[in-house]
């Protein structure tokens, strides 16, 4: 069962340095739980937990391959919250460009004050 | 390119953007303080902000409208946490009921702000926004998608405008 990736669920299960290294693994799809459980030093449970936690946030699926069943990481999940805060990006680039747009239309501005005040002294 | 760096924290969930200006920071500080000119930087050009209420003091909460292509007017409100002129402002944002009342349904957000001098003539501005919860910022970023996408044929309006003027 594919989970669909949820945000408040990703950031919560990348909140973790032993999640995030599974995901990392994962991206090749070569291991099943027990051979990934081999790289940490912890239970097999205390990985099958995490993997657990992983593919209810939908960033990893387990896969039949023959006669095994591999992790793999689902690249859809982790672009999820990388996008939330791309589009939050994308609103204050907007704006720090209209910032910029006002201070140099006041430049603009004052230059033309100026140019005037010399040409007109008692203005 | 005014923004010169961009730091994301997807664990912490926030966001650090960083931009440069040439301007003194008293000149950038009136950006935020000015209630006029924040109106011509806070809502896209599609979404013109009307701020109705503005004072950058302690305490102080600022109210907002915008208003949509087809007249729709999201509303909002900062509460202001801190404010030390022209170097530090930080703010509390919220959504607001179409009377203008705090929403308290739709989740708010903090910012806080820094403007220093690096050189003279030039300034430093940082925007550190802290998101409560995952959800909160999907929700937030939700309603900010009706502003991009305004902006993005506000974008379109202006390449057929210079198409018919060629």
């Amino acid at each position: 069962m594919e989970a669909t990736p949820n945000a408040d669920h990703v950031f919560a299960a990348l909140a973790d340095a032993t999640r995030r290294d599974i995901v990392l693994r994962a991206l090749a799809g070569r291991e099943g739980v027990v051979e990934l459980a081999g790289h940490y030093p912890m239970s097999f449970a205390a990985v099958q937990k995490h993997v657990a936690v992983l593919e209810r946030a939908g960033l990893i699926t387990k896969e039949r391959t023959g006669r095994r069943k591999v992790v793999r990481t689902n690249v859809e999940g982790l672009q999820l919250a990388r996008s939330l805060l791309d589009q939050y990006e994308a609103l204050w680039r907007g704006r720090v460009e209209r910032m910029t747009n006002i201070i140099t239309s006041t430049e603009e501005a004052h230059t033309c004050l100026s140019l005037l005040s010399a040409r007109i002294p008692k203005l | 390119m005014p923004v010169t760096a961009v730091g994301k924290d997807p664990e912490a969930l926030t966001m650090t953007l960083t931009a440069e200006f040439d301007a003194s920071p008293t000149r950038v500080w009136e950006l935020w303080a000015d209630p006029r000119q924040l109106e011509r930087w806070w809502g896209p050009p599609m979404y013109p902000a009307t701020f109705t209420a503005h004072d950058l003091a302690p305490g102080s909460r600022s109210e907002y409208h915008m208003t949509g292509p087809t007249g729709d007017q999201p509303r909002g409100f900062w509460d202001i946490l801190e404010a030390d002129p022209p170097r530090r402002l930080a703010y509390r944002h919220g959504f607001a009921h179409d009377d203008g009342t705090p929403n308290p349904d739709l989740p708010g957000m903090t910012a806080h702000v820094t403007i220093e001098s690096i050189d003279a003539g030039r300034t430093r501005m940082s925007i550190e926004s802290g998101f409560p919860s995952a959800e909160a910022m999907e929700r937030i970023l939700a309603m900010g998608m009706q502003e991009g996408l305004a902006q993005a044929v506000g974008q379109i309006d202006a390449i057929l405008a210079e198409g018919v003027a060629a």
